[in-house]
């Protein structure tokens, strides 16, 4: 093996410009952050009404979330994400369509967000759905014994009960979401994995550049795992779910 | 909008294709049984293993779980010739990396399948002289594997569509196909709607199956 | 007694042609000896030296080349049966894989500058290419200067990005750009209107457009932004196999055979659509052609 290795690699600059590596990796890393969190976001809204939506009584409001669960659930993350960024702007009307394709700001970067949150909307409404089904029935039937109507039993009773018992898995969710940002790249997002191709490619380093990427992933995981368990203590109901050790 | 298209590429691809898709399952297949030999490995060294070889599997495995697979990919296709001097093509690779990422995900469900045997099972084994080896392969793993069968099929359906992944390093899967093909008669936009179709199909048709079969076994028990 | 004496004669006769295999075959001719395979590193859009044709197979002007230099090995082995398998490449991993051993002989559209001379050997120079930019001929786009602000379409890991940031600092303009994986990619985003301008040697811009769904709406203008050198790759510090592509490709220069194979692809119609892409060979190409030589761009733009 003769392999070069040269680990001040990080601090010097990349062949056309005066930035360093270490710079191209922190603002990759700023990139997967923003993807991810706004991925986030709308993953989790989207899947609490999804989820809602399936434990509602009457048949449209099932057979909407049952769709919308098996859609985003059955076709890999990559091919949706080629569907958002070169199918969807086709079927828009053309000057909305140009406006998307040339001046939206950050396309590539709504386009990932937008993606990634509908793929994972799916996942967290399965889970939304069985949260709310594994609530004792007294709780809803109390909320509206009490007066609440059923939008007012989901906001102030139902939903955050729910939330609750499914932290653990939506934890491993919000892990994954880190994860699955990487192949944003594939539109060309300048996220981690982005920069790890270019910085290897650039640099000549490639065991250095995809170390560095990698720790950074790990990081993202497990800090996002902490930060659900902070979460979890937080926002724990006394005297429910194994609340007390 | 639909109107602009020209699903005339659809005949003309489907060889093409079809040895994308044949590629795709072929990786699957690979994987899903490498993964889930290799996991129960895993699994039963966390269970049973010394503290060392128990350490040394749940450091692989929450490593594996903690990184995307597509680094993982990249690290077995670019960065592990570089260390051992052998490289391999990238049908290859990807048949070696799904199969190594897989396995940490398998023997998660493989240690819970294992631990949904009851004590007294494994007790009883010993008490009939078994040894720890034909105590598992007799007792305990047919029971693990039949109560796990659905949660196994599920992430079988997700490796699947993972499989989609090998196209960055230009493994010629289902998707890489249809790009290539919807390149060359210049119909992407046509290409990427159908191989779309063709993953929900076979994806939802999956797990309609793991469905039924969860009917089936939530009677057994 | 004798058993013995026999065994050692024959151990050392064994011994010797050991070692005279060794000093007769290293790098990458050995690696290829030993495992009966070549790898050929090929590019998907690459037009029109490496690229698939309508039934997926590579084709191509520098795919030419490379059988010849396939024969070269062939002959040189003793192996006429050597097996071929071809890896698809992209701009951005084809150094690594080249580097990491899975790739022998990359037959695409590299440019050979003294930066990559770092990591890896050269051919001697097949192609010499003009950086430039593809446009729709409706959008009235003549130069580099009305791109400011603009989305601005290169493929990753080629020289066009550094040319660009280069520009862009020079110029005082401002792309944004978007980058395609590979090049039918980075077309796709001028023919969807993400981009206004793609940037890229002018053989592949030419190629695209000309398998493209409507040829006639493309122009490529503006000025040139670098002459590049381009030519096949392989692992460098390999004297053996170097000598052996060298002497075929320079062979092949001399002797007017590149000449036959630049005007079979650059002057006749080539598939998938049996296009003529018309486009005679430059003075700089000649010159190469006549004297054999690997010289980075470097050499090519220092005036």
């Amino acid at each position: 093996m003769n392999y070069h290795w040269n680990w001040g690699i990080y601090f010097q600059t990349v062949q056309a410009g005066e930035e360093t590596y270490l710079d191209w990796l922190i603002s990759g890393l700023g990139w997967t952050l923003a993807v991810a969190l706004t991925a986030w976001l709308i993953a989790l809204a989207m899947g609490a009404v999804m989820g809602t939506l399936r434990t509602l009584p009457g048949r449209a409001p099932l057979a909407i979330g049952n769709a919308w669960v098996e859609v985003f659930r059955n076709v890999p993350l990559l091919v949706q994400l080629f569907l958002w960024f070169f199918v969807v702007p086709e079927l828009l009307p053309r000057d909305l369509a140009l406006w998307v394709k040339q001046d939206m700001p950050a396309k590539e970067f709504v386009t990932a967000a937008i993606c990634l949150g509908l793929f994972t909307s799916a996942r967290i409404a399965e889970q939304v759905r069985a949260g709310i089904q594994s609530l004792p029935r007294g709780q809803r039937m109390a909320a509206l014994a009490l007066g609440f109507t059923l939008p007012q039993a989901y906001r102030y009773v139902i939903l955050p009960m729910a939330f609750r018992i499914i932290i653990p898995p939506l934890t491993s969710e919000f892990m994954n979401i880190f994860k699955n940002s990487s192949v944003a790249f594939a539109i060309g997002v300048l996220e981690l994995t982005f920069q790890a191709r270019q910085m290897q490619e650039d640099s000549e380093q490639g065991i250095e550049t995809y170390l560095a990427v990698t720790v950074l992933y790990f990081l993202c995981a497990f800090l996002a795992n902490r930060g659900m368990a902070f979460i979890e203590r937080r926002t724990r109901v006394p005297g429910f779910i194994a609340a007390g050790k | 909008m639909l109107a602009g298209f020209d699903w005339s590429v659809i005949p003309a691809s489907l060889p093409f294709l079809g040895q994308g898709l044949l590629y795709s399952l072929q990786l699957t297949v690979v994987a899903m049984t490498g993964g889930v030999i290799f996991g129960t490995l895993l699994a039963l060294a966390r269970l049973s293993g010394g503290p060392v070889l128990a350490g040394a599997a749940a450091v692989y495995v929450n490593t594996m779980r903690s990184i995307p697979l597509l680094m993982v990919i990249l690290w077995f296709f670019l960065i592990i010739p570089l260390l051992t001097g052998k490289p391999m093509g990238a049908e290859r690779s990807a048949m070696i990396t799904f199969t190594a990422f897989e396995a940490a995900y398998y023997s998660e469900i493989m240690r819970a399948g294992i631990q949904s045997v009851s004590r007294g099972q494994v007790n009883a084994g010993y008490a009939l002289g078994m040894t720890y080896a034909q105590t598992m392969m007799h007792i305990v793993l047919p029971q693990a594997v039949r109560n796990m069968l659905p949660v196994l099929l599920t992430q079988t359906i997700v490796l699947f569509q993972d499989t989609s992944l090998v196209y960055a390093i230009g493994a010629k899967d289902l998707l890489k196909a249809a790009e290539i093909t919807g390149r060359n008669y210049n119909r992407p936009v046509e290409m990427y709607l159908f191989v779309a179709v063709i993953y929900f199909a076979i994806c939802f048709s999956l797990s309609l199956l793991v469905r039924r079969l969860n009917r089936k076994i939530a009677i057994v028990r | 007694m004798k058993m013995s004496s026999m065994l050692g004669v024959a151990l050392a006769g064994w011994l010797v042609a050991q070692v005279a295999a060794a000093e007769e075959l290293s790098g990458t001719l050995k690696k290829v000896k030993d495992s009966g395979t070549l790898v050929m590193g090929i590019r998907e859009s690459s037009f029109p030296l490496s690229y698939l044709d309508q039934n997926q197979k590579p084709v191509g002007y520098h795919i030419d080349i490379c059988m010849k230099i396939l024969d070269a090995v062939k002959g040189k082995l003793g192996l006429p049966a050597l097996k071929v398998e071809t890896q698809p490449v992209t701009s951005q991993n084809r150094i690594p894989l080249v580097t990491n051993g899975t790739v022998d002989l990359e037959c695409g559209s590299t440019t050979n500058n003294t930066a990559r001379q770092n990591q890896v050997a050269f051919a001697p120079t097949t192609y010499v290419t003009a950086v430039r930019m593809a446009v729709k001929k409706a959008s009235g786009i003549t130069s580099l200067t009305q791109l400011d602000g603009k989305p601005v379409a290169t493929t990753t890991g080629t020289t066009s990005v550094q040319l660009m940031r280069a520009n862009e600092k020079g110029k005082n303009i401002n792309f944004k750009e978007v980058y395609g994986k590979d090049h039918a990619d980075s077309f796709l985003m001028l023919e969807t209107d993400r981009a206004v301008a793609f940037v890229m040697d002018d053989n592949l811009l030419l190629g695209l457009i000309a398998s493209s769904k409507a040829p006639g709406d493309y122009a490529i203008v503006g000025e040139t932004l670098s002459v590049e050198p381009i030519a096949i790759m392989f692992r460098k510090d390999d004297p053996q196999f170097k000598g052996l592509v060298h002497a075929t490709v320079a062979g092949m220069g001399k002797s007017g055979e590149l000449e036959k194979l630049y005007s079979k692809w650059f002057m006749s119609p080539i598939p998938p659509k049996g296009v003529n892409l018309a486009f005679p060979m430059g003075d700089a190409l000649k010159a190469a052609l006549q004297n054999p030589n690997d010289q980075p761009a470097e050499a090519y733009n220092s005036k």
